[in-house]
């Protein structure tokens, strides 16, 4: 069942958040959402407000605070909504921003239990929303809005959009495509948390569907199934080039490499298995993650010779 | 999180779970203790004592140098002492612990389950777990207990059932009766088997757990339904709310490099290789490992400084880093967002100066905000290293000074 409905894509002109969202931060007046949410702001992000329990009727960087996200989305029509909350009050934010009528959810929080999610990704599956992360940086689209904490500056508009299970490995990303010439539709940080509210699948069918992305960069990291879900539906349905890469060619198996989600399970999550199916679905896959900008180049010139 | 056999019982008894009963000692002597003990309590004759280590196969494992078995039946108080006395301070290896095993400090001396009497004992399997996949926690269940559950998928995936759980109602009576069905069980050892795995259950969550391993479950000769061995692994995430569980850590279990660097919070994992590496960023960190394998290199770390990397946490990443004598070279690849890389170059100068004379060459890349001042103050201080901008030109900087 898709969790996300059809007005969502006329309603806005790029994939998931745009000029025209308007974005609430829960955790609003703690250090992480401060900051953060002032940077949204100097972005250009139209945040119209926040929520923490308890300090609604304040206001915050100039902008008034909810005690509830249905106060926000009754009072300041909030339709995107971006979680700093601590790890173990995170999954709770998101069931409140889904109950509440949120239709995007961006959790950037690191660290939330397992379990947790799993309630909470259940729970939403009766929603009419979108869950994005957790333990992602968000998502990016340059020139219309920033509902994360992604370093603006090394992005570009353009038309290539970005699938990605990791921070840092999306900002490598976008700047060699942006030091390449290509600028970015959308960038989409999935997270690297076992339980994530949109795979790797669903993510790139949204750029796929977008009239305003030409190409795709889509990185993934061992662990779990969704690159490969991911190389199959493309390969069925993909209508644009896309560029890949998995992190962790080198990491041993039944070691957590960092992201909760990042472990060798078997033969089957390994980074040369899933590279391997990538490459039998038709993505052009980079062994260094060095090469990501220079193989879009070439496959672009590929796709308009 | 791992830990040992014996704390995962006690944690299992306390929710109701039906275990095999058993005492830990850390001397012969105490073990024979723990026997006598034990014998009193559960009347048993006979007892098993078990090497307490965090890795399977003990029970055909061997004390280094030794035939003494990680797990052996002791059929008097004698055995009992020359067992432990072999096990403990020994040096266990199995399938699981590689070729230089697991040094043994404590022993769990249990009661004999496998007594004879009015029906033949059977073992099963069972484990909970999250399927990623689905997004719910599943309840992996055999007939084909007491081998590796992964041999019996292979050879014969039929006998493996799967039971999803709804996060929402939790497990339903109706499963726990279909698994002891499944199973073949009737009359009491049914009942018993539903009690077993509701219980279980609410123990898997109750713990926030990530990974529970019963095998095998034993149907006892008088139809009880016990765990005979038990792995349990807690969610890292969950023990923000068990402060409990986190005092079960046992750190002589790791490697002490990552138990130091965790002290500092670093995301540090050993490998074997002679490049090592400081990355923010887990996926980055990744990253870095495969461009080091391609630039002629093996990784000698995964090393993840988070996102408020600064001088302090760059140094004491160095010293981790340097703590291996394989490592040959250093890669710093910092791709600055929130994290400003003239501060971490500053971080680099001052490492190089609080260490001394670091005696292996340093790479240093540093991307994104204040990149240009950090490659500056890097240029003008006259250290040596080597600093690059594009990933690619680290890259190849790490074949240069490997050669």
């Amino acid at each position: 069942m898709p969790l996300i409905c059809g007005k969502i894509y006329n309603t806005y002109m790029s994939v998931l958040v745009g000029k025209n969202s308007k974005v609430i931060v829960q955790g609003f007046t703690g250090s992480e959402g401060s900051f953060h949410a002032e940077q949204m702001i100097a972005y250009g992000t139209n945040v119209v407000g926040g929520v923490t329990p308890g300090k609604g009727g304040t206001m915050h960087l100039d902008r008034p605070v909810f005690n509830t996200v249905r106060d926000a989305v009754v009072k300041a029509d909030a339709d995107v909504s971006i979680i700093f909350v601590p790890p173990a009050f995170a999954a709770d934010a998101i069931m409140e921003a889904a109950d509440a009528g949120i239709k995007v959810i961006v959790c950037i929080t690191e660290g939330i239990p397992v379990n947790d999610m799993v309630v909470a990704k259940n729970y939403i599956a009766t929603k009419d929303c979108r869950l994005i992360g957790p333990n992602c940086p968000g998502v990016m689209t340059p020139g219309g809005a920033k509902v994360g904490i992604m370093p603006g500056f090394i992005f570009k508009e353009g038309r290539i959009g970005i699938v990605s299970k990791s921070g840092t490995l999306t900002y490598e990303a976008v700047d060699q495509l942006t030091k390449a010439g290509l600028g970015q539709s959308t960038a989409i940080g999935i997270g690297g948390d076992p339980i994530i509210g949109t795979s790797t699948k669903e993510a790139v069918e949204l750029l796929m569907n977008d009239p305003d992305t030409d190409a795709i960069i889509m990185i993934g990291e061992i662990g779990g199934t969704m690159e490969a879900d991911a190389a199959y539906w493309i390969k069925e349905h993909g209508t644009k080039p896309v560029v890949g890469f998995i992190a962790g060619q080198t990491a041993p198996a039944g070691r957590r490499m960092g992201h909760a989600g990042a472990i060798v399970g078997g033969a089957d999550d390994t980074a040369a298995a899933k590279m391997k199916i990538m490459r039998e679905c038709g993505i052009h896959v980079v062994e260094s993650p060095a090469q990501l900008g220079a193989m879009m180049v070439k496959a672009l010139e590929k796709t308009i010779a | 999180m791992n830990i040992h056999e014996y704390q995962a019982k006690e944690i299992l008894k306390k929710y109701g779970v039906a275990i095999q009963e058993g005492i830990v000692a850390e001397s012969a002597d105490g073990a024979v203790d723990a026997a006598k003990k034990l014998q009193e309590q559960t009347g048993t004759s006979w007892v098993v004592v078990k090497a307490q280590i965090h890795a399977g196969g003990r029970g055909k494992g061997k004390i280094t140098g030794t035939e003494q078995r990680g797990v052996a039946l002791a059929k008097s108080l004698d055995d009992v002492k020359t067992i432990s006395a072999n096990l403990i301070g020994g040096t266990l290896v199995t399938i699981q612990t590689g070729e230089a095993g697991k040094k043994v400090s404590k022993v769990l001396v249990a009661q004999d389950v496998y007594y004879p009497g009015a029906s033949p004992t059977k073992e099963f399997y069972m484990s909970i777990l999250l399927d990623r996949k689905e997004g719910k926690n599943v309840i992996i269940y055999s007939t084909e207990g007491g081998m590796d559950i992964e041999d019996v998928a292979h050879n014969t995936p039929e006998l493996i059932h799967k039971e999803h759980i709804d996060p929402a109602i939790g497990l339903q009576p109706f499963q726990a009766r279909k698994i002891a069905f499944n199973l073949g069980l009737t009359g009491e050892a049914n009942k018993q088997m539903v009690k077993f795995v509701s219980n279980l259950y609410k123990a898997y969550i109750g713990t926030d757990s990530g990974m529970f391993e019963i095998n095998p479950v034993l149907k006892t000769s008088d139809d009880k339904i016990i765990a005979v061995d038990a792995k349990v692994n807690f969610d890292d995430n969950g023990l923000i709310r068990h402060a409990d569980q986190l005092a079960l850590r046992d750190t002589s279990e790791e490697d002490p490099t990552e138990v130091e660097a965790g002290e500092s919070n670093l995301n540090y994992v050993k490998l074997d290789g002679n490049v090592g590496c400081m990355v923010n960023g887990a996926g980055l960190a990744m990253a870095t490992m495969d461009i080091i394998k391609l630039s002629g290199g093996d990784p000698a770390n995964f090393l993840d400084v988070g996102g408020s990397a600064n001088a302090k946490t760059v140094e004491a990443g160095f010293r981790i880093i340097l703590k291996d004598p394989n490592v040959k070279a250093i890669l710093i690849n910092i791709f600055g967002g929130i994290v400003r890389c003239d501060r971490v170059a500053q971080g680099v100068v001052d490492a190089y100066q609080n260490i001394g004379n670091i005696p292996v060459p340093i790479i240093v890349r540093l991307q994104g905000t204040n990149a240009v001042e950090a490659k500056k103050l890097i240029d003008e201080s006259g250290l040596k290293v080597f600093s690059a901008i594009t990933l690619q030109e680290a890259a190849d900087l790490v074949t240069q000074v490997l050669n």
